[in-house]
């Protein structure tokens, strides 16, 4: 599948590098609005075309384009999808714009690959929300569920910190798909320390009682499936019951691909994109293998 | 002598030492009290600020919206300040603080991030109410960044920049550096938000005073987060005998603090065992009923917890750290019952 970058700071240079590696997916353009950024630099050494101009350019190519990566910002994206819709064009959404269907691979992958525009959610509620499904998914009472994501400054780029608002709601509003629950809250803590933190991830769920053996069970099987296409995925705390409350954390060390493996909360997002990406590549193949068979019995 | 504004949260940074539990009745009393005693700004909340109630760092009796609107019924000479750190308080919980009549905003974030607070202020300001950034943590950075922080937030359209000491870490000379570069860096009025971790809440105020401060907080009692906030009531005085104006009348800020006493404090803030090594380990204040609560629970001792916590650079609002590091600790703990154990087994 021939795909389009759009948006070259951390979130869009880390997605290219694991696009590169895909054997479904071939980036066709790196798209920004400055050819002197590191991410450009980046594309540059990989040999991958790259543009400083933005949406003009992947609009230029949208015929020859499979899917586009809209790694910009959540209002960006907004402007983005209307040029790119018309001209259909999916789009898997890495900002927090919620413009189409949410996706968390390990929870709807299959049923959401399709989609002309898939939303990746927040890396937070990339990393967090499996386990609040888990949460739900073995005990009948959960009041409320929240979610509580701690990145390393270094690795929050502009983008992010101005959606700040978009990136709660988004992941929200996930939270509440996933888990059927009705009172849902997300917090997001930037953390300047040196050497930098690791992203990690905190579910808290307020239920009358835990079922930890249950859960844990739950939650390792759904660690699993997780680690398939995001590795540095493990936990730190277990579910353990504390004050009323259930709560377990996450770290996610990343590959060390753009920025140190810190930086798991790029990894969480773009691994995610990726898996869904790759979905929709092997889906369409399976259907192209098919109408050949078709043509050749015909 | 210095006009010195005086900004008042005792039943916003006191909700931290009550779990967040301060009743309708509490927040009118106090209210009425402040509003007598004309202290100019009042400010009122969940310990952490607007939609900061969470399990995170604990759920608030009552709504921010019935906080403020309570208090505001109350402060008909002295204004309504709100207070909310991006990352917890989103734009609706600022329009909820519009709605309910909050005269003045603070907008707070670790001292190094002020680009997180560009949304809010901006929002504010476009809604023309006079903002204040706070720069929380303030121990955590050199004091060229602070200056290039506060100057981030003053382009945004901050008039004040607050150096929040959380963390009650500071001594008197880091205080003189941090408010003498922003005075000269920026051109912004500066504020000292101080703790008592080491007894020297104000101290460090008339400081930062003498090196160009014009906004001081105080709160009754030092009703506040962990070892306490400056004490309003001591500070006034400080001032009024060093010639400061502050518009206050003192008695009825006594009373005040007398009637936080009754109605509103459960115990006293107070330098403790704990609270001293949370300040030497420079860990924010509202960290303490948690840690105190946690350490407990796993068996471990809260001052291995506080200096566990330092040392991993937490800032505010990572409280769910401390689950991990008690976990560790109790883990630690477990491994040499069992080493003891088998040595002496082995002996026997």
């Amino acid at each position: 599948m021939r795909v389009a970058i759009i948006g070259t700071g951390n979130i869009g240079t880390d997605l290219l590098l694991k696009v590169q590696r895909s054997p479904w997916l071939e980036c066709a353009l790196f798209s920004g609005r400055n050819l002197a950024s590191a991410g450009m630099r980046t594309a540059r050494d990989l040999g991958v075309p790259v543009s400083d101009r933005s949406i003009d350019a992947v609009v230029e190519l949208a015929d020859e384009l499979d899917l586009v990566f809209d790694a910009t910002s959540a209002l960006d994206a907004r402007r983005h999808w209307e040029l790119l819709e018309p001209r259909g064009v999916p789009v898997v959404d890495l900002t927090p714009a919620k413009l189409g269907e949410l996706c968390i691979p390990a929870l709807n992958l299959a049923e959401a690959a399709q989609e002309p525009n898939l939303c990746m959610v927040t890396c937070g509620g990339q990393a967090a929300v499996p386990l609040a499904a888990c949460v739900a998914a073995t005990h009948a009472h959960v009041e409320y569920v929240e979610i509580v994501s701690t990145s390393a400054s270094r690795s929050v780029g502009p983008a992010t910190r101005i959606n700040i608002d978009e990136y709660l709601a988004t992941t929200e509003a996930a939270v509440r798909k996933f888990t059927g629950v009705a009172r849902a809250k997300t917090i997001l803590i930037v953390n300047p320390s040196n050497p930098p933190i690791t992203m990690q991830n905190t579910v808290f769920a307020k239920t009358e009682e835990a079922d930890l053996e249950t859960l844990t069970a739950a939650v390792e099987q759904m660690v699993a499936r997780v680690q398939r296409y995001v590795p540095g995925y493990h936990l730190v705390v277990p579910p353990l019951y504390e004050g009323g409350r259930i709560a377990m954390t996450v770290q996610i060390r990343g590959a060390g691909d753009y920025l140190p493996a810190y930086a798991g909360n790029l990894d969480i997002i773009t691994c995610a994109a990726v898996a869904a990406a790759e979905e929709r590549a092997r889906a369409n193949w399976q259907d192209d293998s098919e109408d050949e068979a078709v043509a050749a019995t015909g | 002598m210095a006009e010195i504004l005086i900004s008042d949260p005792t039943l916003r940074d006191g909700n931290h030492a009550v779990k967040h539990q301060l009743s309708a009745q509490q927040i009118r009393s106090y209210a009425a009290a402040a509003n007598a005693a004309r202290i100019p700004v009042v400010e009122v909340g969940h310990g952490n600020g607007l939609g900061a109630s969470s399990l995170q760092v604990g759920q608030a009796l009552l709504s921010d919206r019935e906080m403020l609107r309570i208090a505001r019924e109350q402060l008909t000479d002295v204004k309504l300040q709100a207070f909310g750190i991006p990352g917890f308080a989103k734009l609706p919980d600022l329009d909820g603080a519009l709605e309910e009549g909050a005269d003045l905003f603070r907008v707070g974030t670790h001292c190094t991030e002020a680009d997180l607070t560009e949304r809010h202020i901006t929002y504010l300001r476009g809604h023309s109410k006079p903002v204040h950034g706070v720069l929380m943590m303030c121990h955590m950075t050199t004091v060229g960044d602070l200056v290039e922080q506060a100057r981030k937030m003053e382009a945004y359209g901050a008039s004040g920049a607050i150096v929040m000491d959380s963390a009650g870490a500071l001594l008197i000379d880091d205080v003189r550096r941090r408010v003498s570069a922003l005075v000269e860096g920026t051109g912004m009025a500066v504020g000292y938000h101080g703790h008592e971790n080491v007894s020297l809440g104000v101290a460090n105020s008339i400081a930062a005073v003498e090196e160009g401060a014009t906004i001081l907080d105080g709160t009754a009692r030092g009703f506040g987060a962990g070892a306490g906030n400056t004490q309003l009531e001591v500070l006034v005085a400080v001032l009024q005998r060093l010639g400061h104006e502050t518009g206050i009348d003192l008695y009825r800020l006594l009373e005040a603090a007398d009637l936080a006493e009754r109605e509103l404090v459960q115990t006293i803030p107070t330098t403790d065992s704990v609270t001293i090594v949370s300040g030497l380990a420079g860990v924010f204040s509202g960290y303490s009923r948690p840690v105190r609560r946690i350490a407990q629970e796993f068996g471990v001792d809260p001052r291995d917890v506080f200096f566990a916590l330092g040392k991993r650079e937490v800032i505010a609002g990572q409280e769910d750290v401390i689950l991990e590091v008690a976990a560790e600790l109790r883990e630690h703990l477990e491994v040499q019952v069992d080493i003891q154990v088998e040595i002496r087994e082995g002996v026997a």
